[in-house]
Formats: structure tokens, C-alpha cells, sequence
């Protein structure tokens, strides 16, 4: 199969990988997919207190299609209002990326990585402890 | 400095040995006749190289000329076994006997007689190692089977079956059994007697021959057996299987069967050094690497690990400049990871994390350390990304981590 440059680029380069500290206020995380599946993305946004997306880090487990569809990702949301990045479609991604048919399950996960991520923030804010200690303990709940 | 790009990928196929090109360019141009045409010279040259080549092949597995049947290559030689004795038999009984782990030319014409009514099929599970129990066979033979089809050697994960007991056992009972030798023949030695092989599929293109060709070992005494064909005509290799025969493409797998056979003892060695340093290399560098298949009892230039945590296409993608093949579901159509790997009883991580190392005659030691390199760079990158490693080397068991899925 061949990759679109901008999958080549985004796989070679990726854009935003890591993770912020566990501890840090203000951060939302999505983890999605399963690995039994393949793909397993972790989306962290670093959101302002009027809900500014001011930051994004990612780490994928899937194929360069995935990876460079959460890397794209972090790029698209930063900077975005909530209500923006939670507009996202896949479809953006898959444009952007020139992804094939049989890749658009690697956007529709990072989109619901970006869901998952602002819910998570969300629960957080609303000073749900018990959120915030099952995302540590398993990070796949939200 | 090593050529790039390195193929290695042998056990999907192998590049044309230049002496069986020679010895195939001569029937393209002068001796293009029809082997068939029995009254003229061009035809007679042609003859000439169809019937050196079946002494060659005959040669390499212990078996009589005239006991090999050309076919269009492995899976035509596969179908025609399985259907062609389910056929021929069918007044005997109509139960066959094969395993989780076969080549789909075998599988499939399974499933297509099961979906014709035609037989019964039971499909053995293998051990962690990729080996059938011979206990579960014993057990599965009914008064009705016609047949057992074993493979040699996997394809995938270079298990080698214990074929001469499995042979042993089908005499005992007096069943058809037929061996899939695709991979096997021409890297490990193979003896149809010594094992009891009735039936036997081969392929010119798995040892340095051209593709397109291939054959069927069909028993011809103790016991004599027998095929219904699947391909009617005009009654070539003896009524088995009709078709004007593909001579260059013959007379290539005669010589690629020669060739093998003749450097099978030191080119077997060379591929396991060649192996151990390449597993080495991967072993001594990364944490969580694991082996597919039986660690020791393996085709000689197989490699099949896992790299938990990193999924195989994108390290596929990595090393782009490598020819290797993965088990992961994103390189094949169904977006379903090996089933062979999965009949392992390995988690289904571990499945998407394959990768298939298939060294051959043409791979040398600069380029088994240059893979390994490139491999070890790529799985510490993959793993930097990746959120899996991070999660296990925090403590995490990832198999409590109830996962949101699609």
C-alpha cells in the first residue's frame, strides 16, 4: 500500500509525542482503541481555564496511517475553543491525510481521542476525584 | 555498504537463480515446441527438458519420475489433492483431516468441499510452538476419513510438522496423506518414503525457480493412489491434470530442484548462522521480543518475532527500505491479524506486532546486521510513541485496562 506524503511526513516526523506530567492540572487524556484491535491512541489536551486548547501530546500504538492521524491531530486542535475541537470530524483528517478507505477507522479514532480527552477534562473540572483516580489507575475509562 | 532495498522476505518469494534462467532461456527460443507433439523434432526437445526435469524433482523427494504431476504451482497442486482424492474416494468415506495452521489453498479447498457437502472436516489446533498433536490426530480418524493434508513446513512461522510419524500413522490406518511442501522442499531434506508421503504439493518459485509452476507428488505404488482431476482436457500427466505443459517454466523448476538439492547442506547452514546472528542482534538490544513458532524445529531461514508494543505495519513502514512481511492486520485485507499466529494461543497484540524475517540464498551478513540495526532503531522509536510501552513500564497490566473499543 502506498502512504501519502503527508502520512510519510506526519510517520517520520511526528509532531507533539509525549505525555504531560500525571500530575499536571488543567490536562484531559483520551485513550482509545484496544490493542487486541491494533490501535490504541493516548490524546492529552492542556486546556486553559475559559477552555482554550493550549496544548497537545499523543503516543499511538497502530499503523503509520494512526499515528499520523493523532499527530495531525494535535497540530489541528491547538489553539481551538472546546466547542470547536469537539466539532472535528474524520472526515477533515482523512482529507488532510489522503487516507485510503480502508484507513478511516484510524480518523474516526482520533476524533473520539478528542472526544475522549475533552470528557476527561470535563470530569476532571467538575472536581470528580474518583475520574481522575480511575484515569490514572486505567487510563481507558472516561 | 549494503544495496538497498534488502529483500527478505523469502518464504513469500524468492528472485530467479540466474542458472535457472539459463537453463530455461534456451525453451523460449529454439526449443519451443509442444511436449505433446509426438512426431517432430521441436517436440521432442521439448519432451527432452520436461523429462530431465521430473528427474530432478523426483530426485529431491525420493519419489519416481513419473510420479510427478505438473501443476500451475502449490495451490493448484493443493486443490487438486484435496478435491481430486475427496472425489476419487467418495465411495470409501468422505471425512478429511488438516490442521488450524495451513496455507489457504489447503484451508480454503476445506471449507469449499464442507460447502459442497462433500466432507467432513476436522481442523486440528497446533501448541504454542506451532506442532499438531499426533494424539489429536490418532483421535480424530473415523472409519470415514479418506485423508489427512499436514503442510511441512508453515509458511509463517517455520514450524516443521513431525511429518514421518503423521505418515506413519496414515499408513497404519490406511489413509491418503497428503503433504503440503511448499516451504519445505529444497531448504530441508524431504523423502516421500522415508515419511510416507502419498501426496506432495511443490513450487518452483519458494527455491529460486520462476513462478507460475509447480507440482503434485502423486503416490504411484503401496499404495497406488488415486485422483479425479480438476481440470479436464487433453489428458496430459496422465489424465491428472490436462493442459499444454509450461515447458521453460518446468524445465526452470527442474533446475531450481537440482540447485537446492545440491547446496541444500551448506546453504542450511549458513541461512541458521545467518539466523541466529539476525535473532541475536534483535534479542540482545530489546526487552519484550518474542519468538513465533518452535524455537529449534523450523525452517532454516525463518524469523518470526513479535515486538510487543509496537504494531507491525508501522514498523514496516519505518523500516521502509527492507522487505519483510508482517503479521498485522493492517497489511492484509481483512483487518484481521494472522490466524496462524493467533492459533498460537498468543494475545492478539502480540499478533499485530509480527514481523516475518525470511532470509534466502541471496541475503548476506552485512545485510542481516545492517536489518538489525535498522529493526532495533525503528521498535525504540515505535515504542517511544508508543502509549502501550509507556503504560507497561509504569506497572499498568494492560489486560485489566477495560479498553474503549469501536
Amino acid at each position: 500500500m502506498a502512504y501519502s506524503d503527508k502520512v510519510i511526513d506526519h510517520y517520520t516526523n511526528p509532531r507533539n509525542v509525549g505525555s504531560f506530567a500525571k500530575d499536571e492540572p488543567n490536562v484531559g487524556t483520551g485513550i482509545v482503541g484496544a490493542p487486541e484491535c491494533g490501535d490504541v491512541m493516548k490524546l492529552q489536551l492542556k486546556i486553559s481555564d475559559d477552555g482554550i486548547i493550549e496544548d497537545a501530546r499523543f503516543k499511538t500504538f497502530g499503523c503509520g496511517s494512526a499515528i499520523a492521524s493523532s499527530s495531525y491531530v494535535t497540530e489541528l486542535v491547538k489553539g481551538k475553543r472546546l466547542e470547536e475541537a469537539i466539532a472535528i470530524k474524520n472526515t477533515s483528517i482523512v482529507k488532510e491525510l489522503n487516507l485510503p478507505p480502508v484507513k478511516i477507522h484510524c480518523s474516526v479514532l482520533a476524533e473520539d481521542a478528542i472526544k475522549a480527552a475533552i470528557s476527561d477534562w470535563q470530569k476532571r473540572k467538575g472536581g470528580a476525584t474518583e475520574a481522575s483516580d480511575e484515569s490514572k489507575k486505567s487510563g481507558a475509562k472516561s | 555498504m549494503v544495496k538497498l532495498p534488502i529483500y527478505m522476505d523469502n518464504q513469500a518469494t524468492t528472485p530467479l537463480d540466474q542458472r535457472v534462467l539459463d537453463a530455461m532461456m534456451p525453451y523460449f527460443h529454439e526449443k519451443f515446441g509442444n511436449a505433446a507433439s509426438r512426431n517432430h523434432s521441436f517436440g521432442w526437445a521439448a519432451e527432452e527438458g520436461v523429462d530431465k526435469a521430473r528427474h530432478q524433482i523426483a530426485a529431491l523427494i525420493n519419489a519416481k519420475p513419473k510420479e510427478i504431476i505438473y501443476t500451475s504451482g502449490a495451490t493448484e497442486s493443493d486443490n487438486l489433492a484435496i478435491k481430486g482424492v475427496v472425489e476419487f474416494y467418495k465411495d470409501k468415506g468422505n471425512h478429511v483431516i488438516t490442521c488450524v495452521t495451513e496455507h489457504k489453498a489447503v484451508l480454503d479447498s476445506c471449507k469449499a468441499l464442507e460447502r459442497a457437502g462433500k466432507a467432513t472436516v476436522t481442523y486440528l489446533r497446533v501448541d504454542k510452538d506451532g506442532l499438531v498433536d499426533l494424539d489429536d490426530l490418532r483421535k480424530a480418524i473415523t472409519d470415514k476419513t479418506v485423508l489427512i493434508t499436514i503442510m511441512y513446513a508453515n509458511n509463517e512461522i517455520g514450524t516443521i510438522h513431525p511429518i514421518a510419524e503423521i505418515g506413519k500413522i496414515a499408513k497404519e490406518k490406511g489413509i491418503v496423506f497428503h503433504c503440503d511442501a511448499t516451504q519445505g522442499v529444497g531448504k530441508v531434506p524431504v523423502d516421500v518414503e522415508a515419511s510416507g508421503i502419498d501426496l506432495l504439493s511443490l513450487s518452483a518459485h519458494k527455491i529460486y525457480g520462476p513462478k507460475g509452476i509447480g507440482a503434485l507428488y502423486v503416490r504411484s505404488k503401496s499404495p497406488r493412489v488415486r485422483l479425479s482431476p480438476i481440470i479436464d482436457g487433453g489428458g496430459h500427466e496422465r489424465g491428472m491434470r490436462s493442459g499444454t505443459l509450461n515447458v521453460p517454466g518446468i524445465v526452470g523448476l527442474g533446475e531450481a530442484c537440482e540447485i537446492s538439492g545440491r547446496e541444500m547442506q551448506t546453504e542450511g547452514a549458513r541461512l541458521i548462522d545467518l539466523r541466529n546472528k539476525l535473532q541475536a542482534g534483535l534479542f540482545e538490544r530489546l526487552d519484550e521480543v518474542y519468538i513465533n513458532g518452535h524455537p529449534t524445529q523450523r525452517l532454516p531461514g525463518n524469523l518470526n518475532v513479535s515486538f510487543a508494543y509496537v504494531e507491525g505495519e508501522s514498523l514496516l513502514m519505518g523500516i521502509h527500505d527492507i522487505a519483510v512481511s508482517s503479521g498485522s492486520a493492517c497489511t492484509s485485507a481483512t483487518l484481521e491479524p494472522s490466524y496462524v499466529i493467533r492459533a498460537l494461543g498468543t494475545d492478539e497484540e502480540l499478533a499485530h506486532s509480527s514481523i516475518r524475517f525470511g532470509l534466502g540464498r541471496f541475503n548476506t551478513e552485512e545485510e542481516v546486521d545492517f536489518v538489525a540495526d535498522r529493526v532495533v532503531k525503528e521498535v525504540k522509536r515505535l515504542r517511544d510513541m508508543s502509549p502501550l510501552y509507556e503504560m507497561a513500564k509504569e506497572g499498568i497490566d494492560l489486560k485489566s485496562v477495560e479498553w474503549r473499543r469501536d
